[in-house]
């Protein structure tokens, strides 16, 4: 018991970010027209993206010598750059179509 | 200094996300609100880059690092801008396991990371992990395991949409998955609180598990609902991102991840809403039953009757009002343009034409509308599905273009049909119904639709772009 909430005052900050983001989450797309439920959808892909700053850091991280470290950290900073640069351009596509409107 | 300008680079990162979101909510600021969010994400990647520091170390590699981003960029712009718009739905799902899969990774490097810092190796025995950090251990697991099945599992759903992999179940499936599950949580779980001296075999075993819970998962799913199981995943990756930023007290990455992870859910709620099911329902309800009520109906068939190209443009040409369903074969067909040519071509002979858009026509809610707006159909004259269903009992025409699983009353008529509950087009309330498709093949749920066997139901069979072409023609000798 004194463990855990231990453990909840140690990351209190990350806790009520969790938190309050879930709250947002919800809050900012719950009016989206039906119409934008895909490109929200894409978009919401290419934002959890975000995941290239992790295999960036552990990239940056790896040590020269240590080869298996090395080529995952590359995979996966090529994989999350696919995830964001492939996640923003086909929303921005999608969006494009919208624009010609009116 | 520096430490405090990264600071400032990811606060600018997450507000971009959440004003980001919060403008592609709206048609006319999302295409601002997506270019706003990549700015946010740029700015977070270069502060990465060039400002992060741990233990006063600043990050090496850069060779690697930008090869990286550079090849990444490169493929992934040519991919995301050659793709047609029909497949669209495959694109997101699979950048959306990419992402999955760069989560899992970093799981795995930090695993193997915090094994090699691991105090105990150097004072005790050698192959005791019991001095492994148990906080970042279930967060690295937890990364790891969303991050696995969020990947395998967008893989598989990417495969089906572009038909390479079939619906494959098989009996007590159901239980398989449920025991893939269990045994993954189990090892998890073991790992954190015993941390035996087989931590890294088990470590390994779950990425193994993982992975295959992630294709047995979506396996058995129909095709009809695989937006839901993409709009799922979608949150999962968020979640996995957010484990990432958990882990290195990232905030820009948690922000991200949790933002994603919400919208996402509510996302995949407010499309099964559309559908009339629950989650629950569509992810476990597939299992069994869809294929023996199946067989069922399908046994019911009966005679339909074809339509030919002339009296096709005289029905319309005469209406007062046609209402068009559009489908996938729509888009398979890439018929948008001739569909809008069509329009303005009954409207110019004092025709109105409407279009009903079901919300989950197509392959992705919103596909439709997508597909639309790209050949120019302006938006009022699209139609939500309730406002559609007041508006057919006053349409003299329907036509159905590639639309089968939206439009089949079996929906409404037969408890046994795997769709049953599902809001439907009525357009049986139309006074006429034409039918373009390509064959008599049921359509994406591979059920029968007795629509096509009704006396106001005429086929028009061929592919819609073709079809459309020479309907145009057609009406406008008339």
């Amino acid at each position: 018991m004194n463990q855990l909430l231990s453990w909840i005052s140690v990351h209190q900050e990350m806790i009520y970010i969790v938190v309050l983001m879930i709250f947002v989450g919800i809050e900012v797309i719950g009016r989206v027209p039906s119409v934008l439920h895909t490109p929200l959808m894409s978009g919401a892909n290419a934002i959890h993206g975000v995941v290239i700053i992790g295999a960036i850091i552990v990239m940056g991280k790896a040590e020269e010598g240590n080869i298996i470290a090395l080529i995952l950290g590359f995979l996966a900073v090529v994989l999350g750059t696919l995830n964001v640069v492939g996640g923003f351009v086909v929303t921005d596509r999608m969006l494009e179509m919208f624009k010609k409107k009116k | 200094m520096e430490l405090n300008l990264l600071a400032l680079c990811y606060l600018l990162g997450s507000i971009s996300f959440i004003v980001g979101l919060k403008m592609l909510s709206n048609p006319a600021s999302a295409r601002k609100g997506n270019l706003f969010a990549a700015a946010g994400m740029t700015i977070a990647i270069l502060g990465t880059i060039f400002l992060y520091e741990e233990d006063g170390l600043k990050l090496g590699n850069y060779g690697w690092i930008f090869g990286g981003l550079i090849l990444g960029s490169i493929v992934g712009t040519l991919m995301a801008k050659r793709v047609q718009m029909t497949s669209m739905p495959e694109m997101v799902s699979l950048f959306n396991g990419m992402g999955g899969a760069c989560a899992a990774l970093i799981s795995i490097i930090e695993f193997r990371h915090l094994v090699k810092g691991n105090p105990n190796e150097a004072i005790s025995e050698i192959g005791s992990f019991s001095g492994l950090d148990q906080t970042k251990l279930l967060i690295i697991l937890l990364g790891l395991i969303i991050g696995a099945v969020s990947f395998a599992g967008s893989m598989i759903a990417w495969g089906k949409l572009n038909g390479k992999i079939k619906d494959f179940s098989f009996k007590g499936q159901h239980i398989a998955n449920l025991l893939l599950f269990a045994i993954t949580i189990f090892l998890a779980s073991y790992i954190i609180f015993a941390r035996p001296s087989e931590t890294p075999l088990f470590f390994y075993l779950i990425i193994f598990f993982s992975v295959l819970y992630g294709v047995f998962f979506v396996l058995p799913i129909g095709g009809a609902d695989m937006p839901v199981v993409i709009s799922l995943l979608n949150s999962f990756t968020g979640v996995a991102a957010a484990c990432g930023g958990f882990l290195y007290s990232n905030k820009v990455m948690l922000t991200g991840g949790i933002l994603v992870g919400a919208a996402g859910t509510l996302l995949t709620i407010l499309m099964c809403k559309a559908m009339n099911r629950s989650l629950k329902n569509v992810l476990i309800g597939s299992f069994g039953s869809g294929a023996s009520a199946g067989q069922g109906s399908a046994a019911m068939v009966g005679s339909y009757k074809e339509i030919s190209l002339s009296d096709a443009a005289v029905v319309m040409g005469y209406a007062n009002k046609v209402m068009i369903v559009p489908g996938y074969g729509l888009a398979v067909a890439q018929a948008q343009h001739v569909c809008h040519e069509l329009e303005k071509t009954l409207e110019s002979r004092g025709v109105e034409v409407k279009y009903a858009i079901h919300p989950v026509a197509g392959r992705m809610p919103g596909h439709m509308n997508v597909l639309l707006a790209e050949a120019d159909v302006s938006y009022d004259k699209l139609l939500e599905m309730e406002v559609a269903n007041e508006e057919f009992k006053t349409a003299d025409v329907v036509l159905i273009l590639g639309a089968n699983d939206v439009v089949n009353p079996a929906a409404k008529s037969d408890p046994a049909s795997p769709i049953y509950g599902m809001p439907i087009l009525e357009v049986e309330e139309a006074k006429h119904v034409i039918v373009n498709k390509r064959s008599m093949k049921p359509g994406y749920a591979g059920i029968e639709n007795q629509l096509f066997f009704q006396p106001k139901t005429s086929m028009l069979f061929g592919d819609a772009k073709k079809a459309l072409q020479d309907l145009l023609t057609e009406i406008r000798n008339i």
